[in-house]
């Protein structure tokens, strides 16, 4: 165990944000728990927690920890990248606590107060932007996320500017902007049922296919950057063309959600056409994952960390991509459209690309931020079990999902006279629920030997060299 | 990659696509736009249908719901549930919620006034005429 210390001391405020992160993904999923025993035992924890609020409670967790996660990993990489100390540490901090606490009162909010309640309090028919899938925050809160974007922003733009401007730097850069300015959707609701859905999808779609993909690149390029040692005009290349792909196919690929909605016909061939191409740059990245690994020029002692990037390339390819395909074409998505099948896809896809980039930057860090290179063996050993266990169980909940879906699209959509009718399917549907929560037990199992990695100290043998943070070469 | 293929090179190709693509995007958008009126029957969208909406949209019916086939696939999708159960049938349902049956999914109720469940059934009607390109494939939803 070799002592290493973070480069720039202001990187150091990643810890907070990683912290936050991971304690906020712990609740994400207890409350996926919940929702998968509701599944299947109705009335479970009705009326205090009805199925919708531990739906929005689940979602906006979700959302919240990834961008704690991706915040994070911007103030950790940045500086790095640009050579430089952060601009304004202070300024780091101070939004940490304001989007920390605005995310805590909204969830308790969502929890302790009647939705409509809640609209009525906070504002919402000033500017009516509440009760939309995803977007449910109330106003204030919505305002805030702008307000902690925008300081966000100008905090690692002023870093790049005054620094080394890499492409890592640059790409994580332009999907941040990208992901707050299409962010300002979310204030657009049209009293037409079928212009909001249009525009809903522009933050929904534009995130996950789109910007977010250049964070998502940007952050793996990092790590593998670090741990392979590969040259960087090599890995710059491989960059830019993974998220040309994303873009030239995810933008047009919007158009797979325009199928049924409402709007024009055409949309079902663009959607197909360009959405079928959309695995493209995640199996471009699986290439690039395992080539650099191939090419490495040291062997990095944080073995974890490498694990974690190239499970991200997998993982995102067969969630993203492969999960996304099955049903994307427009006549299959006819019939799968709202089903289960949207269910897996949804659950893999966030998994397999964004929550494992996380953990990646996370595993690259962390040891340093705590004053080594990387962390004591057997803690490492640990992470890889639990990436192990996370990911089967995630599989596991997947491949129930899966065949929950085929079997409602058999019994519910398929027949022309004579279909069961949607809670009737749902009876016929409960073996493969039990299945998923089976997996959802594994995988909460597989969290919490992640989060005991990190107190797992180095063996006996191996604690020679631990200088801790006062080491420093 | 063939030699002289710089990151320079990758770099200018994701500019220039991403702009290409992004007008391309744009000029779709504009024409669906024109299109909207047309096809979801916007000179129907009253008063009632707006309060409708907003009544939908502040009770979260979409955490459990899916309308159009978007939302939380927990509940029945609703987008034609005005054709697949009448008005009176989703008045009457809404008003006697939660069912109370142990072990079944429950609905909470949420006091509407009967003004406001016309509202409601006024959203859900006017959403039924919305040309979907025939989705559902059938009444189940």
């Amino acid at each position: 165990m070799k002592a290493m210390t973070v480069k720039f001391e202001s990187q150091r405020v990643s810890r907070l944000y990683f912290t936050a992160a991971i304690g906020l993904f712990v609740g994400q999923i207890i409350f996926g728990l919940t929702l998968g025993l509701q599944y299947l035992i109705g009335d479970l924890a009705f009326p205090a927690i009805p199925f919708n609020i531990a739906r929005m409670v689940h979602t906006n967790l979700l959302i919240v920890w990834l961008l704690f996660g991706f915040m994070g990993s911007a103030y950790y990489l940045i500086p790095e990248e640009a050579d430089t100390e952060l601009h304004s540490p202070l300024l780091a901090k101070l939004l940490f606590w304001v989007f920390l606490v605005a995310g805590a009162a909204t969830i308790l909010g969502y929890l302790l107060v009647p939705y409509a309640k809640l609209a009525e309090w906070t504002g919402n028919d000033l500017l009516q932007t509440m009760g939309r899938e995803f977007l449910e925050q109330p106003l204030p809160t919505k305002v805030g996320i702008v307000i902690v974007a925008l300081g966000f922003l100008f905090n690692i733009s002023m870093t790049v500017l005054k620094g080394r401007k890499t492409a890592i730097s640059l790409v994580l850069l332009m999907g941040l902007w990208g992901l707050a300015l299409l962010f300002l959707f979310s204030f657009v609701n049209p009293s037409n049922l079928v212009r909001d859905k249009m525009y809903w999808w522009f933050v929904v779609h534009l995130w996950v296919e789109g910007t977010w993909e250049l964070i998502l690149g940007a952050l793996l390029a990092f790590v593998l950057v670090k741990t392979t040692g590969v040259d960087r005009e090599v890995i710059d290349k491989w960059l830019y063309l993974i998220i040309t792909m994303a873009l030239v196919t995810g933008i047009l690929g919007t158009g797979h959600h325009f199928y049924f909605i409402g709007l024009p016909g055409y949309w079902s061939w663009v959607g197909s056409v360009f959405s079928a191409l959309e695995p493209i740059p995640f199996f471009m990245m699986t290439l690039f994952a395992f080539n650099m690994v191939q090419r490495r020029k040291r062997e990095h002692p944080n073995q974890a960390a490498v694990l974690w990037a190239v499970g991200t390339a997998v993982m995102g390819f067969l969630g993203a991509g492969l999960w996304g395909f099955i049903h994307t074409l427009s006549p299959v998505n006819y019939y799968t459209h709202g089903s289960q099948v949207t269910a897996a896809h949804g659950h893999l896809a966030f998994y397999g690309a964004y929550v494992l980039v996380v953990i990646a930057m996370i595993s690259y860090a962390m040891p340093i931020l705590r004053g080594w290179e990387a962390a004591p063996k057997r803690a490492q050993n640990a992470e890889m079990w639990s990436f192990w266990i996370m990911t089967i169980g995630m599989a596991v909940m997947v491949l129930a999902l899966t065949g929950a879906g085929i079997l409602q699209v058999w019994l519910q959509r398929i027949p022309t006279e004579g279909a069961m009718s949607f809670m009737a399917t749902q009876d016929q549907l409960r073996f493969f629920y039990w299945v998923r929560v089976a997996g959802g037990v594994m995988f909460l199992a597989g969290l919490l030997t992640y989060l005991a990695s990190f107190f797992i100290g180095p063996a006996p043998d191996e604690s020679e060299q631990t200088g801790g943070r006062l080491a420093t070469a | 990659m063939a030699q002289g293929f710089t990151s320079q090179a990758a770099r200018n190709i994701f500019y220039g696509g991403t702009v290409f693509f992004v007008l391309l995007f744009a000029v779709l958008i504009f024409n669906t736009e024109s299109r909207i009126p047309e096809r979801s029957k916007a000179a129907d969208i009253t008063p009632a249908v707006v309060r409708g909406k907003h009544l939908w949209e502040t009770r979260n019916c979409i955490g459990c719901h899916t309308l159009l086939g978007e939302g939380a696939y927990f509940a029945p999708e609703l987008g034609n549930v005005y054709k697949r159960r009448g008005p009176d049938f989703i008045k009457a349902w809404i008003k006697s919620q939660p069912t109370g049956t142990p072990g079944r999914r429950q609905m909470p109720n949420f006091n509407f006034s009967d003004a406001q469940l016309d509202d409601l059934v006024e959203f859900l009607k006017w959403t039924n005429g919305v040309d979907t390109e025939k989705w559902p494939p059938n009444i189940e939803g």
